[in-house]
């Protein structure tokens, strides 16, 4: 035991509990909220009222039971059957399956040409530069409607009816037709074989998966890097064409076939999926272009320097040191952009594709239920949105770098 | 054994790298690839600019003479552009159905906008008087639109058109917007729970959605949301929506601005004495709103951009105008091509200005910081 001057007890601290007082910082911040709240439920109040009488006065009915109603109309094209007599809610349905469709090619083609033309914006070939600078200055200052409309017009006009389609210039013969009436071409017929080469597929990947682990484990121990993308890539393809040899290798295409008066057969896209898809993705890549050039941009020149100098291979070190570092950069723009591009997959309304927001107004107009068909737009957007934004914050937590 | 020193051979004196030829050499054939590209794209417009051209205009008729155009049209050896179309209908794309003979007064209505946005980009003109400026600018834009003063017949909304509401949707609403975006982007960094739930809301919900839908909710819901009886003008229902769609993302444009300041600021700020709001009005939003002049001007674009959109809810500027003039003229409607290449230069002149003047800024303001040395 220490026996040494005994220290006085502490006194315990004064209590600091807040003090309501009229100057105080906290009493005002619950005031400033209270008066804000208030408002807000005031003025909220007072459109519901208004709207509601408005409604009355002008006997609209309103309610979501329209939904089960028969929509009475049809839609151009569907992923799902829909024929008229089938209820509303199943149009909101066909409509988002067409957004969605339109919306994901439009992404996959909007990266690859952003893509190219933000690597070409960095190429040594003067001109190669150039080209890629003009692409991204003419296309993302003309508004995106526009562009829409003027890629409509050459796809419904310009095109030559369908006896004198399009086809591809190398192989004419490969059933690959273009003209007023869309984009034809030759589908795979289903048969009982293509499950093989299905199964085969999945059991490759399975291989590579564990090729991949295994290849880790090695690196782990022994520290010898093994080829990746190559053997990965090997495995799957070997197994699904081995699957496809065991099914009796079946071959059979529907090919579209030229009638008098259109071309019937195979698979087709409509003018109005071409049009709403090529414009989207064209104008949309302009602005993924910028955005890849930044992410190359923003990894220093030493990085590659620095890594080859450790003895990583120039593939290693692209794929370990400056993709890492240039997608951190560039992933959260790009998202930005796939949502525009969603959200603008809306303008399909201007010209005839059945997209959401086309069924929607369409319904609008029959059912004159303007509020319920608005706010089903803005619910399955913002469902959308808020999605992809919890998805990106998910990826901006894994991949921020961590500091000790 | 030891080693013996030899020394490596000398490098070769280093090239030449002034006059044509070293031009030629690091700028178009550095290496195999990317002098194949080089070669490969100049025979691209060695074929397609001649053609362009001569499309375009050597062969293009430019005159409004309907049977000329058709011939040129359909001349399939040598096809031309039919500009006569925009000699033809040129007044009816810029300024809708406004009344014929008052059509100077839209033109003024113009360009009282433009030289306002003109003068707005100088920084030399970043001055009180900029915002008293403007309401006077709008003012005499509706004096002059709307008339029914000073010996002008009145011309209701429902006719304007074409180009002066272009500009006054994408202004006058990027205008209005900039008030709401401030206090939203306050409210979303504010310390109390319940401002900032109502401000994240407010701007989460209208940047999830897309504009058409706030443009369909202006035109089908805001007359059920005002007392029974009073309809607005759709111009002005257009115009609040295009308000709150643009306030929700200049808000974060602004947020942007704000956190970029360092807290040191507002520290000193609130050991001098200032309180909130003289602390934000003096100290923070001077140096954050300066921060964010490009980005500001990027939302200026996009808004501007977006103006096309309101044609879906029948309202008749640039593009919608065209549709007007050329929809229902059976002679002029083959041409709908080249009309469209005319607004779209009107539309791309007016975004690469801006952009370009957004760079401008951007370079400007990296040079001060870097002789102010402030922190980003």
């Amino acid at each position: 035991m220490t026996t040494g001057p005994a220290t006085p007890p502490r006194q315990p601290p004064p209590s600091v509990g807040r003090r309501w007082r009229w100057r105080s910082q906290a009493t005002r911040g619950l005031l400033w909220q209270a008066a804000l709240v208030l408002v807000l439920a005031l003025i909220a109040w007072y459109l519901t009222h208004n709207t509601l009488e408005n409604m009355r006065a002008r006997g609209i009915q309103s309610g979501f039971d329209f939904l089960l109603q028969q929509a009475g109309f049809s839609i151009g094209e569907s992923i799902i059957d829909f024929n008229s007599a089938e209820p509303y809610w199943k149009a909101f349905l066909v409509g988002l399956g067409n957004t969605l469709r339109a919306s994901i090619a439009g992404i996959v083609l909007c990266t690859v040409i952003g893509t190219l033309i933000g690597i070409g914006q960095l190429a040594r070939s003067l001109l190669l530069r150039k080209l890629c600078k003009a692409y991204v200055e003419l296309f993302r200052n003309v508004p995106v409607l526009l562009q829409l409309l003027v890629w409509y017009l050459l796809l419904t006009d310009w095109l030559p009816d369908t006896t004198a389609a399009l086809r591809p210039l190398l192989f004419p013969d490969s059933g690959i037709y273009l003209s007023k009436n869309g984009l034809s071409y030759p589908l795979p017929v289903w048969e009982a074989g293509h499950l093989l080469t299905l199964i085969g597929c999945f059991a490759g990947l399975v291989l590579a998966w564990r090729y991949r682990r295994r290849a880790a484990r090695d690196f782990e121990q022994s520290a010898q890097a093994r080829a990746m993308f190559w053997p990965m890539l090997g495995l799957v393809a070997a197994s699904s064409l081995a699957g496809w040899m065991l099914g009796g290798m079946p071959s059979g295409l529907d090919i579209p076939q030229t009638g008098d008066m259109n071309l019937s057969g195979g698979g087709s896209l409509t003018p109005e999926f071409l049009a709403i898809t090529l414009g989207l993705s064209i104008y949309t890549a302009s602005f993924v272009a910028e955005a890849v050039r930044a992410g190359i941009q923003a990894v220093p020149h030493g990085q590659l320097e620095a890594s080859r100098s450790l003895g990583l291979s120039r593939e290693q070190a692209l794929r370990l040191v400056l993709l890492p570092q240039a997608l951190r950069v560039t992933i959260p723009p790009l998202t930005n952009q796939y949502l525009n591009l969603t959200k603008n997959s809306s303008l399909a309304v201007a010209i005839g594709y059945p997209d959401l927001v086309s069924v929607a107004n369409t319904t609008l107009n029959q059912s004159g239920r303007a509020v319920e068909c608005i706010v089903v737009i803005m619910v399955i957007y913002l469902v959308l949105s808020l999605a992809t934004a919890w998805l990106m914050n998910w990826y901006d937590r894994r991949a921020a770098i961590r500091e000790r | 054994m030891s080693a013996v020193f030899t020394s490596i051979p000398a490098r070769a004196a280093p090239l030449r790298m002034l006059g044509a030829r070293p031009w030629i050499r690091t700028r178009l054939f550095p290496d195999w690839t990317n002098g194949a590209a080089t070669v490969l794209i100049a025979a691209l417009l060695a074929w397609f600019l001649p053609q362009l051209l001569d499309w375009a205009l050597f062969n293009a008729v430019f005159s409004n003479d309907n049977a000329a155009c058709r011939a040129v049209a359909h001349d399939a050896a040598r096809p031309g552009a039919c500009w006569g179309v925009i000699t033809e209908k040129y007044r009816v794309i810029l300024f809708g159905r406004f009344p014929h003979a008052d059509h100077w007064r839209p033109l003024l209505a113009s360009l009282i906008l433009v030289l306002m946005l003109v003068a707005s980009c100088r920084p030399r003109c970043w001055r009180r008087w900029l915002a008293p400026a403007w309401i006077a600018a709008f003012a005499a834009f509706f004096l002059l639109m709307r008339g029914g003063v000073a010996g002008l017949t009145y011309v209701e909304t429902a006719r304007w058109g074409g180009l002066p509401l272009t500009l006054l949707l994408a202004t006058l609403g990027i205008a209005a917007a900039f008030p709401i975006a401030v206090l939203a982007a306050l409210g979303r960094l504010s310390p109390l729970p319940a401002v900032r739930a109502a401000c994240i809301g407010y701007i989460e919900l209208v940047r999830g959605v897309p504009l058409i839908s706030v443009l369909f909710m202006a035109s089908f819901m805001f007359p059920l949301f005002l007392p029974p009886g009073m309809t607005p003008d759709v111009l002005l229902r257009v115009l609040a929506g295009i308000t709150l769609f643009a306030a929700a993302y200049l808000a974060e444009v602004v947020r942007g601005g704000l956190q970029a300041i360092p807290v040191g600021q507002i520290e000193a700020a609130k050991s001098l004495g200032l309180g909130y709001w003289q602390t934000q009005r003096r100290i923070a939003l001077p140096q954050a709103l300066r921060h964010v002049v490009p980005a500001i001007m990027n939302s200026f674009i996009s808004t501007f951009k977006d103006t096309s959109l309101v044609t879906v809810v029948s309202l008749y500027e640039l593009t919608g105008a065209l549709g007007l003039a050329l929809r229902g003229d059976t002679d002029w409607r083959p041409f709908y091509f080249e009309a469209y290449l005319f607004i779209a230069i009107i539309y791309w002149t007016g975004c690469y200005a801006m952009s370009s003047y957004s760079h401008w800024v951007e370079r400007r303001l990296a040079v001060s910081n870097q002789t102010t040395g402030n922190a980003r």
